[in-house]
């Protein structure tokens, strides 16, 4: 039988259509159909100077926009040359790492609803709102930030904001354990995930997922250590990856977990950048005019769904040839057909909420 | 190993089939010929001393003289990549497909085909991917048209 599932299906995290050829409860191949979301994000980014092109980033992944913006702005960077100092290096870091943990509490709070377990997701999101009060706090926005600028940002920090961020992570960090208790070690949950979706090391890495999804198959490799950008190698941290401890590698449950132990590893990060944190003026390297030379970079940077890559071609002129995004999500789901072959039709919803797509991204 | 020692093994594998590299620059490339991408895809991803087992980007771009196709491989063991660059004409662009090499090539392919109009052969399921199946030109080309009207309705 074909079933449609989506684009208005409440667990397939925004757009999605899947088509389904199922024979009875289980799944015989799936194909994803995207597009849903489709905005040409790269045919506006040719028609609009280089500055302007970073509120369109803000759009693609909504759910981490710090860290949208912050891989064009470096690509921008790394292209005209242009160093910028260390104070603009750990507020970035510190947004970028608090923007992660926001990320990854939507992606497992809605999990838990996935799963049937509503409590987790109304934990998840009232520690998310405080992540969003202090960026509100800091550049006047909730989603879209358009914080992180080339060269600089658009605001500094305000006053008293490093001692709020330390507050916050000392009430949020128990809160993790608070979490794991609710969800990650609850029985069915487990259960529910730990067998499901499996997606073998080799198969990842040849469908080009990268991030928590490629670490949840036991694939230790994640940009900010292996290709360090912004000083992340000063920073000590670690690379968590799946390890199975309830059924074989890489399965949803891994995924999750993985997440989970980036928390927090995230809060470690935040703390270490508010201690190195310096006076400057975090808009001393902003150029006045745009303008990079001719020529093309590729630059990618960890996202919280995986490696996000930019590759511009600029003539020199004060707008992009060309902007390609690699998106994360878009190779994750090409590999879905793949990790959901065989599954039952409910296991398909635990795959896709495993995977943690955002429809923005994928469709740009 | 460094971009310029990449160069180097693929202008000695493959001699006048590496058409031009461009070293020293952040992002260094190389254009081949689009008749052997496959056996240099291929080669990358297999020899010992390479070992790109991961496809980072595949897109197009519009140079309104020709269409280039853009791979980016990167090796997951030794932790290098380096650009691989087709030209191809704006009229009937056609290159063979890599989704044999990399799966991955499979939806970003899609995704040139449907920006471009690049036409991969022996793909093994060459649709629209972001557009709608029936949408009519290829958005990101220099010479595209926005249209007023889909089906009737005004755009």
């Amino acid at each position: 039988m074909t079933l449609n599932m989506g684009p208005q299906h409440p667990s397939t995290h925004g757009v999605l259509r899947l088509e389904l050829q199922t024979d009875g409860e289980v799944v015989h191949s799936a194909r994803p159909h995207i597009g849903y979301l489709h905005r040409c994000f790269e045919k506006h980014a040719e028609n609009v100077d280089y500055p302007g092109v970073i509120p369109f980033t803000d759009r693609m992944d909504y759910v981490a926009s710090m860290n949208n913006n912050l891989g064009y702005a470096l690509a921008v960077e790394k292209l005209m040359g242009i160093q910028v100092n260390n104070r603009v290096r750990c507020i970035r870091i510190i947004m970028a790492e608090l923007n992660r943990i926001a990320s990854h509490l939507l992606a497992a709070g809605t999990y838990g609803i996935d799963m049937g377990s509503y409590t987790p997701f109304l934990h998840c999101f009232r520690d998310r709102e405080k992540i969003l009060d202090l960026f509100e706090e800091t550049c006047g926005a909730r989603l879209l930030y358009n914080y992180n600028w080339v060269g600089g940002l658009m605001y500094d920090i305000p006053p008293g904001f490093e001692k709020k961020v330390i507050d916050f992570l000392d009430y949020f960090e128990p809160l993790v354990d608070d979490l794991n208790r609710l969800l990650s070690y609850n029985y069915i949950f487990i259960k529910r995930t730990a067998n499901v979706g499996i997606l073998p090391p080799d198969v990842a890495i040849n469908y080009g997922i990268t991030g928590p999804n490629l670490r949840g198959s036991g694939v230790k490799f994640d940009v900010r250590k292996d290709e360090p950008y912004l000083g992340y190698e000063e920073f000590d941290f670690d690379v968590q990856v799946g390890v199975g401890e309830h059924g074989p590698v890489g399965s949803c449950y891994d995924r999750y977990i993985v997440r989970i132990k980036e928390v927090k590893e995230s809060c470690k990060l935040v703390r270490q950048a508010v201690a190195k944190i310096t006076p400057g003026d975090v808009q001393e390297s902003i150029p006045k005019r745009v303008k990079p030379p001719a020529g093309e970079i590729y630059m990618r940077t960890e996202c919280p769904r995986g490696e996000l890559g930019y590759y511009i071609v600029s003539d020199g002129s004060l707008k992009p040839y060309r902007v390609k995004v690699k998106s994360p999500c878009f190779t994750a789901m090409s590999a879905f057909h793949e990790i959901s072959r065989g599954a039952m039709i409910s296991d398909v919803i635990a795959i896709v909420g495993s995977l943690d797509i955002v429809l923005g991204e994928i469709d740009r | 190993m460094k971009s310029e020692e990449i160069a180097a093994q693929l202008s000695e594998k493959f001699g006048d089939k590496v058409i031009e590299s461009k070293l020293g620059v952040v992002t260094p490339w190389t254009v081949v010929d689009p008749g052997v991408i496959l056996d240099v895809c291929r080669f990358v991803r297999d020899d010992q001393r390479f070992l790109m087992d991961h496809l980072e980007l595949l897109g197009g771009v519009d140079f309104k003289d020709r269409i280039e196709v853009v791979y980016i491989p990167y090796s997951m063991k030794h932790g290098h990549r380096h650009t691989i660059k087709c030209r191809l004409p704006r009229e009937n662009p056609r290159i063979q497909t890599v989704e044999s090499v990399w799966a991955v090539a499979n939806w970003h392919e899609r995704e040139a085909y449907d920006m471009f109009g690049i036409v991969f052969e022996g793909h093994s399921d060459l649709r629209r991917i972001l557009c709608p199946d029936d949408w009519e030109g290829y958005p990101l080309r220099k010479d595209y048209k926005f249209p007023t009207r889909y089906r009737d309705m005004p755009v």
